[in-house]
């Protein structure tokens, strides 16, 4: 009987191996169902989902003003130090100092994208961008500031 | 190092494995006394990728120090964060929408089968066989996809926030689930052509890296690790969170308790978890996504604990709070490193060929251990 489960055994062993080899044929000689992405071949077409978070922006609209009141919110929320916002006092025309942003610096090298500030942000002045091609060649670069020049907050946001 | 090699016998061999191998699935580090190729003694050590969570946390207020457990179990992201939102919630005692409950459990289930794939073709990998990683992948991909769509990002999601979760579903969630389900319906025999069945694969796992039920208990090994041993401690079933009391699932329980029942165990809970994903996927209620919270949250002082059940096994998320806004201690008592702690058990008087599928099956991942 020995020489029975024996043979059992190889057959069973054969008929094992022949029906992974008879898988990995079947990917051999079906080239269509291979999903690989050729990035950075595909760039061109190559679609991020709108909600990835890739890093923080903060939207102007065409006539350069954005909601950002300066409030701090995001600032607070995050855990890592990335946002830096500087104030400045306005002065209306009625003679009223206001608060107003300056400087809103973000710290791109110290962000890990959680989405917490955009979270925080009771305006929706920023929101997360999907790029995702940071590298840069000078560390200095990383850090951003996010209102651009001579921009301006948009009427009746507070 | 000096002192434990005067204490082996005479003609014993040291090996350290690690902590740069790719067998240790990061950076693990191993001190293996051999006599011959039998293994005497395997002493692990720690401490690599030390980056002191739980200290950074208490300096982190309760919405912020969720997204830092990403990066313990990060192949278990989302249970992670869901075990920190857990803890808070119960200090602060709030009800969480139904809505959101089942999305956390949708979320979380997607989670576990990522996890094991990625187990799975790591598993083969250790064993020699690079063509299953690709497989794992393939499916693994389409779940990190849905992630990405829905959380806005695809491994460290920090999707949870106390009180809810931090979006609505994305429109298309539904649709993109049932492709995947459809998908790994289509393609898990490929798994057991490719692996299970293979009769290689089971004479290096069956028999190998016996731990049994007593010793599976001491040791304090929860999660797939115990159940191939035939301990029952599926958190989700003995502790049940959220909605899971309401689903219908089975604890997937091997008693041969060598590599291969533990092997059983994830691939049979793979699709224990595409059961609870088709019960819900049809059934998401209407309604809030979270619930109301103030803008800083405060717990009470005491002493909060919640546990979990990760891919890995039981996490617990113990807070300590003197009534600020942030913890004045936590602790996370991590799957990694009890599942760990029994190595040495396995695979002494085992043969040094085998360490390597004996280490694949506890399903180590080092930063949970170290933190």
């Amino acid at each position: 009987m020995f020489i029975v489960d024996y043979l059992k055994d190889v057959y069973g062993a054969m008929k094992s191996l022949l029906i992974g080899m008879n898988r990995t044929g079947y990917y051999f000689t079906h080239h269509k169902e291979i999903i690989t992405e050729q990035y950075p071949d595909n760039r061109d077409t190559l679609v991020m989902a709108d909600r990835f978070r890739g890093e923080v922006v903060m939207a102007h609209d065409e006539n350069n003003e954005h909601a950002c009141t300066g409030c701090s919110a995001c600032e607070l929320a995050c855990p890592n130090g990335t946002i830096k916002i500087i104030n400045k006092f306005d002065i209306s025309p009625e003679g009223k100092k206001k608060k107003a942003i300056d400087t809103f610096v973000y710290h791109l090298e110290l962000c890990t994208m959680c989405g917490l500030c955009v979270e925080a942000c009771p305006t929706a002045a920023i929101n997360m961008a999907n790029t995702f091609e940071h590298s840069v060649f000078n560390r200095g670069l990383l850090t951003k500031r996010l209102n651009k020049p001579d921009s301006k907050l948009k009427a009746g946001v507070e | 190092m000096v002192e434990e090699i005067g204490k082996t016998a005479e003609g014993d061999l040291i090996i350290n494995v690690g902590p740069q191998h790719p067998a240790t699935h990061g950076v693990l580090h191993l001190v293996i006394t051999l006599n011959g190729e039998t293994i005497k003694k395997v002493e692990p050590h720690l401490g690599y990728i030390h980056r002191s969570i739980e200290k950074m946390c208490e300096s982190l207020t309760y919405r912020q120090f969720i997204y830092s457990t990403s990066r313990m179990d990060y192949l278990s992201a989302h249970i992670n964060n869901h075990a920190c939102a857990l803890t808070v919630e119960k200090g602060l005692g709030i009800e969480i929408p139904a809505r959101a409950q089942v999305i956390r459990v949708l979320m979380d289930e997607l989670t576990r089968i990522a996890s094991h794939e990625l187990w799975w073709g790591a598993m083969a990998m250790d064993l020699g066989a690079f063509t299953p990683f690709f497989h794992a992948f393939r499916e693994r991909e389409s779940i990190n996809d849905i992630m990405e769509e829905t959380c806005g990002a695809r491994l460290t999601m920090n999707y949870m926030v106390p009180g809810g979760v931090m979006m609505d579903l994305h429109p298309n969630f539904q649709n993109r689930v049932k492709t995947f389900l459809k998908l790994y319906k289509l393609k898990i025999h490929e798994y057991d052509e490719l692996v299970t069945g293979n009769i290689i694969f089971q004479n290096r796992m069956k028999g190998v890296g016996y731990l049994s039920k007593e010793a599976a208990i001491s040791y304090g090994v929860t999660g797939p690790a115990a159940r191939g041993s035939g301990v029952s401690c599926d958190v989700r079933k003995l502790y049940p969170y959220e909605i899971y009391h309401q689903l219908q699932f089975d604890e997937i329980l091997e008693t041969e308790g060598d590599s291969f029942a533990r092997y059983m165990v994830r691939l049979r809970e793979m699709n224990e978890s595409i059961k609870i994903i088709e019960q819900l996927i049809d059934n998401i209620p209407d309604g809030d996504f979270q619930a109301k919270t103030k803008a800083v949250l405060k717990l009470p002082k005491g002493e909060f604990y919640q546990l979990v059940e990760t891919a890995r096994g039981e996490l617990g998320v113990y807070i300590v709070s003197e009534g600020g806004t942030t913890p004045y201690r936590i602790k996370f008592r991590s799957p990694g490193f009890s599942n760990l702690s029994c190595l040495d058990h396995i695979t002494r008087g085992g043969k040094i060929g085998d360490l390597i599928a004996s280490m694949g099956t506890l399903d180590l991942v080092i930063p949970d251990i170290d933190r």
